[in-house]
């Protein structure tokens, strides 16, 4: 199988050939068809290639694919590195599981979107798309170099771009694609001088041989920690993170399977995938950590508390993304790197279970998305009612499904670095499960606010669309016994996640265990409780007593317009920095028009000046001689004339008169 | 690969251009037909300089290279050769020269046949360029260069078409004139050195090893300086390009940008690094800085132009800021992609000015704000359109990337001491490659801007709702670049095995004599 | 003897009679008597010196004078004489075409 890893990303693209060529002529049964087929593929290839490194012993699992070489190492001499990059997959358990994740729920969104895109005219181009960002995302995460990474780096970002203004024609849709690209294209800028930074200290683009030296204690610390805060400014890009989420709120604005796969389950992770690739560099550097941490921290509790306000269904899903991400930043920086991997997996299968019901519920009600215009839809749509359900206690983590395992690994390891970031992380659940609570009553609960016209054409959504959403649900209920932490009696489980992925990744100094297990019980008990407090109060509020919220929300209107409003942010972004960013353009812009090429058009004024003043010279200098000389003449034969009087007696008297002279001046001579 | 080739290559349009004379002016199409196949036909024997290129040669190809007695009382020989560099530049030139022909057919309606010899003419004349290794031969073809532009904006530009050829030519033929001071001060110091007066570039490069030489040459680099840095175009020398780009007509942008703007850096390249290489290291941080300010400026200002062919006018600004960024790099990474992108930057901006082309020859407009929503009219034409623009900004898999990404990784190789004092700070080392990445955010603003304000969004304007999509000459002309495109993202290892052995000798010959950098600062 | 200063002086005073005349007389004719008068007195000039020096070339010159007087006589004569046929007037005060 090591020698087919090339196969897994490049069966998509094959898929978005044929789509991407031909798609258009195609009957919609074949072009699906064609799109799920190759993920399909991919996912048996990549469980193949799964259990084939489950069958290695775990501290050789790693299986090396070099296909070829992309840019040829140059002769360099002199001490110089010649940039040398080649098509390089591996696998490792690290992206064994980052594959599975990728290729299955990506399956899962394929065949929903069938479903979804159904009508759509476009529907060729959707799926030549998704089949591409699959291409990119399974390079990303098998990639061996940072050079093969980011080409599927950037290669998210561009399918991003074009599912995200999939709707080309409507100026929202692509002004958010736009901002997504750009906005990741900021992150990409620190990224890039991170991994060129690497490149210059140790001559290779590779994970392995920059992880070894940088494990073995190359490179200066600072030099590590300068790389370690760039690379993560571009994984804060990529994964919505404080400064620069604001992207994917926006980026609601593409199709709802995109907004379930690319920016809930795969694209977002990104980032937290590379952090955690990059353990044993991050390891060296405390001062990342802490950064990486304090951040994600802090963007969990800032998106989380916009999501109270949302009344798009969608925003305030993708806020909660946003929040979710923090947690998975917060769980790499404490330290916990097999813990946002796993908050990870356990968030793409609720989380695009979420969005994937949301989904059923926009085209059930025919792309209503506000919030505020739904309201008992438990009866209209009991499986997508149920499904969410499971979502719901899913991430407000409730015990024993998949969040609750995920979030209170977090948590306690959260508790054992700081209790303060632990205390913010349990504040933002405590907001999660409200935020989502309210959710469930603003859409499934209570009477209905739809209008009658909607509600007449109110259906469940199709067997195609149901599938996927059942299967999430299940894996969103049970997923989380993948890892049951050890004091929950994780010894005797045959399969935990943190025990696979150790070979992976790097533990600080510090690391866990410190705490006893009464602890460990204490927060698992406190953060439950707090769930379910939290999921009944939401409950009595949105579905007994609505008025209640409604009252609630007129006493904090202030809070409320503020979040809302989303702090404001997009609007700050867009006064300080891009209306200056236009002025600086237009200033430039003058500048070249009026400054350097005034300079220009002074050397042009300059010269032509010259050339007049050498019109003069030479009018009135030079051929001023000339005319001179000819005046001069003129004036005296105009004189010498008078002599030729016509009379003869005239000319007689000058030659006596001459003689004369000549006489004279012979006897004075001699 | 024979004697003689590389003059056929050269000729082959003069030789077109000549034979055009005799058609009768009315027979528009066979003017059109014959001028492109001459082009075709020229590409086609230039063909065996990529294909049968021996890539272990580090110097000036021995089997082609022609060296004939031209003017021996002053020293003047005709001589021509290629080395990997000059190769893939060559080809270059041909590919576009092809393309120009194939795009003018409906364009220029008027006066056709003294359009396509002009076209042919400045074939000849760029061809000439890359391959004189006569600094005497390379000035005669380098001011023959100008004379088929000027008219080709003059006579078929846009509304301001005087003004810009005019400027374009006097301010190219300025600093080619400093070149030419630059070039005899050279010829007259090995004359007096060595006794022999000769224009031979081969010899003459090996002034550069001779420590005496380096008072002169940096009077020297300077001149020559002044000569290409108006050519790439550098900052503050660029305002010229504007205006020519925005008036030219299409072939004639394509072929400007494509090619004539690559002769600034080929300057650099055959002659201030191997031959000036003190003064080369001493004053690289003054060059790197005026490139990276292009990288920036020119991004800034292509944000807020209104004419689409002035946007990729000033992208070119940027996008050869990144190319000399990469040269003055001074090491193998920062050449080989800056050579790389050089070629890359001719594929991809000559590939947006014919998308222009097309777009203008149907709505004679270039103003952006009367475009909008044309993905849904032209899907073909819009999906070309994305290829290029991912290829312009450098996204991985097209050969954007390649190109930056190998400038970029060069650029953080500058060591620390290449730098310039600014107000009491000590800015250089990393900080130019700094600066040149914010070139990647800045070219996505203002590419992605562009397409989503001429290609996304509603269909609004009535005039466009009935245009065309990309007919199969237009698609035929265009398929090559964006082939190449490909090819080079994801194979480029012909390319760089082509290049890798002459940059390896040219970065030796920047070390030729050993000094330090701090040395040469005195 | 008669000395030959006053001869000289003799040929002197015809001269000059004649050069006056040639100088301000109006009638064309006067005019050329008076150019035959200087001939004249230079033929008593060469005679004077002839006899003072013994020698005979001066009284043989006198005789080609005399000729060569003769002739341009006869040529200035026929001269006034196409004069007057085109002008209708020997006044040499009336005839200035040769005016500069």
């Amino acid at each position: 199988m090591t020698a087919y890893l090339w196969l897994i990303p490049v069966l998509p693209v094959i898929g978005f050939l044929i789509n991407g060529l031909i798609g258009r002529r195609l009957p919609k049964r074949a072009v699906a068809g064609v799109a799920c087929g190759v993920v399909l593929a991919s996912f048996v290839l990549s469980a193949l290639a799964v259990t084939e490194l489950a069958g290695m012993p775990e501290d050789q699992r790693y299986m090396e694919n070099r296909v070829a070489t992309w840019v040829p190492a140059v002769d360099a001499g002199g001490g110089q590195k010649g940039l040398a990059v080649d098509w390089l997959f591996t696998l490792d358990p690290l992206s064994a599981v980052m594959i599975l994740i990728v290729t299955g729920v990506g399956f899962l969104i394929h065949v929903y979107s069938i479903g979804y895109m159904g009508e759509d005219p476009g529907f060729w181009r959707y799926f030549t798309y998704l089949n591409l960002f699959m291409a990119m995302m399974l390079t990303l995460v098998l990639g061996g170099s940072f050079a093969v990474m980011f080409v599927g780096w950037e290669g998210v970002g561009l399918c991003s771009y074009l599912l995200i203004g999939y709707f080309y024609w409507k100026p929202d849709c692509a002004d958010a694609g736009r901002k997504a690209f750009i906005t990741n294209r900021i992150g990409d800028l620190a990224f890039v001088i991170g991994t060129l930074t690497l490149f210059a200290w140790f001559g290779t683009l590779e994970f392995r041989p920059i992880l070894q030296a940088v494990t073995a204690g190359q490179g200066p610390a600072w030099v590590l920690t300068a790389v370690a805060i760039c690379l993560f400014i571009g994984a804060c890009g990529k994964s919505a993170q404080i400064p620069l989420y604001v992207w994917l709120p926006d980026a609601m604005a593409g199709p709802t399977p995109v907004s379930a796969l690319i920016h809930a389950a795969t694209m977002v992770t990104a980032g937290v995938y590379m952090v955690c690739r990059l353990s044993p560099l991050y390891v060296m550097s405390p001062t990342a950590l802490t950064i990486v941490a304090v951040t994600g921290a802090a963007t969990a509790l800032f998106a989380a508390t916009i999501g109270l306000a949302q009344n798009d269904i969608k925003k305030v899903l993708a806020y909660s993304t946003v929040s979710q991400l923090g947690y998975m930043f917060l769980a790499a920086g404490v330290g916990a790197f097999s813990g946002a991997i796993f908050h990870l997996m356990t968030h793409a299968f609720f989380k695009a279970l979420l969005f994937l019901g949301s989904g059923a519920v926009i085209h059930a009600l025919h792309h209503e998305q506000d919030m505020m215009k739904m309201g008992g839809l438990k009866k209209h749509l009991p499986t997508t009612y149920k499904v969410f359900f499971c979502g719901w206690i899913a991430i407000s983590g409730f015990p024993f499904t998949s969040g609750f395992f995920s979030k209170d690994e977090i948590l306690w390891r959260a508790f054992q670095w700081s209790p303060v970031i632990w205390a913010v992380a349990a504040f933002t659940a405590v907001l999660t499960a409200f935020y989502m609570t309210r959710l469930m009553g603003l859409t499934f609960w209570g009477r209905t606010r739809m209008d009658h016209h909607t509600e007449e054409h109110v259906h469940e959504v199709p067997g195609v669309m149901k599938r996927p959403l059942i299967t999430l649900a299940v894996l969103a209920l049970l997923g989380g016994f993948l890892s049951v932490p050890a004091a929950l009696g994780g010894h005797w489980m045959p399969f935990t996640l943190e025990h696979w992925l150790e070979p992976s990744l790097a533990h600080p100094e510090h690391a866990e265990g410190h705490g006893s297990a009464a602890a460990e019980y204490g927060l698992m008990f406190l953060s439950s409780a707090l769930a379910m407090l939290t999921m009944w109060f939401g409950y009595n509020l949105y579905h007994k007593t609505p008025e209640k919220a409604a009252a609630w929300k007129q006493r904090f209107a202030g809070i409320y317009e503020v979040l809302k409003n989303k702090y404001w942010v997009d609007e700050l972004y867009d006064a300080v920095v891009i209306q200056n960013f236009y002025r600086l353009c237009r200033a430039a812009y003058s500048l070249d028009v009026r400054v350097v090429d005034g300079l220009v058009h002074l050397v042009r004024n300059l010269t032509i000046g010259f050339s007049y003043l050498s019109v003069f010279w030479d009018t009135w200098v030079v051929d001023g001689l000339v005319n001179l000389t000819g005046r001069t003449i003129r004036t005296s034969s105009g004189a010498l004339r008078k002599v030729q009087t016509g009379f003869i007696q005239s000319y007689a008297s000058a030659m006596v008169f001459g003689m004369f002279v000549l006489i004279c001046l012979y006897m004075y001579v001699s | 690969m024979f004697q003689g080739l590389l003059s056929t290559i050269a000729y082959v349009p003069l030789a077109g251009a000549l034979l055009l004379l005799f058609f009768p002016k009315d027979s528009k199409k066979a003017i059109a037909w014959f001028a492109t196949a001459v082009a075709g036909v020229d590409f086609l024997i230039s063909l065996p300089l990529f294909f049968q290129w021996d890539t272990s040669l580090a110097g000036f190809d021995p089997v082609t290279l022609e060296r004939h007695s031209w003017i021996p009382s002053i020293g003047a020989q005709y001589i021509f050769g290629v080395d990997g560099i000059s190769a893939l530049f060559v080809l270059l030139t041909t590919l576009l020269g092809v393309i120009g022909a194939l795009s003018s057919w409906s364009a220029i309606t008027d006066r056709v046949k003294e359009y396509y010899i002009f076209l042919l003419l400045l074939q000849t004349g760029m061809l000439g360029t890359f391959m004189a290794l006569d600094f005497f031969l390379f000035y005669v073809f380098w001011e023959v260069m100008l004379v088929p532009m000027y008219f080709l904006i003059g006579i078929w530009g846009g509304s301001n078409k005087l003004y810009a050829a005019i400027k374009f030519f006097l301010y190219t033929l300025f600093g080619s004139v400093l070149m030419l001071l630059g070039i005899l001060a050279v010829y007259f110091y090995y004359g007096a050195k060595t006794g022999v007066y000769t224009f031979d570039i081969v010899l003459l490069h090996t002034l550069g090893a001779d420590p005496a030489f380096f008072e002169l040459s940096r009077w020297v680099f300077w001149a020559f300086f002044i000569g290409f840095a108006i050519k790439v175009p550098m900052f503050p020398f660029h305002t010229w390009l504007p205006d020519a780009h925005t008036e030219a007509p299409t072939a004639g942008s394509v072929i400007l940008a494509g090619v004539l703007l690559k002769m600034g850096t080929y300057g650099f390249v055959r002659f201030n690094l191997p031959m000036l290489p003190e003064s080369s290291r001493l004053y690289a941080p003054y060059v790197l800085a005026l490139a990276v300010i292009g990288i920036v400026y020119g991004a800034l200002v292509a944000m807020v132009q209104r004419d689409w062919k002035k946007l990729v006018a000033y992208s070119s600004v940027s996008h050869l800021g990144f190319c000399m960024l990469g040269v003055f790099a001074l090491n193998v990474n920062g050449l080989n992609g800056g050579i790389l992108q050089m070629l890359n930057h001719g594929l991809s901006t000559g590939a947006l000015f014919l998308i222009v082309g097309i777009v203008y020859e149907r709505r004679h407009t270039r103003l952006i704000s009367e475009y909008g929503g044309l993905s849904k009219q032209m899907p073909v034409f819009a999906t070309i359109f994305m290829i290029i623009t991912m290829s312009s900004i450098g996204l991985p898999v097209l050969n954007g990337f390649i190109g930056e990404f190998t400038i970029l990784a060069g650029a953080f190789q500058i060591p620390a001491d290449v730098a310039i004092n600014v107000l009491g700070l000590t800015l250089g080392g990393k900080f130019w490659a700094i600066c040149g990445v914010t070139g990647i955010v800045l070219g996505a603003a203002y590419m992605l801007w562009l397409y989503q304000r001429t290609m996304f969004g509603g269909l609004d304007n009535p005039e466009n709702q009935k245009l065309k999509d990309c007919n199969t000459r237009e698609v035929l002309y265009l398929a090559p670049l964006v082939a190449c495109c490909f090819w080079i993202g994801l194979y480029p290892k012909p390319f760089i095995d082509i290049l890798d052995k002459p940059v390896a000798h040219i970065v030796e010959q920047l070390h030729a004599t050993g000094q330090g950098y701090a040395e040469l600062g005195k | 003897m008669i000395p030959t200063s006053h001869m000289l002086v003799f040929s002197l005073i015809l001269f000059t009679i004649g050069m006056v005349g040639v100088l301000t007389r109006r009638n064309a004719i006067i005019v050329m008597m008076g150019i035959e008068l200087m001939l004249n007195s230079a033929n008593i000039n060469f005679i004077a010196f002839s006899r003072q020096l013994g020698d005979l070339a001066g009284q043989v010159f006198s005789i080609f004078t005399i000729v060569v007087a003769a002739g341009e006589v006869a040529v200035g004569l026929a001269i006034i004489l196409a004069l007057y046929r085109n002008k209708d007037t020997i006044n040499v005060d009336e005839v200035n075409i040769m005016k500069g």
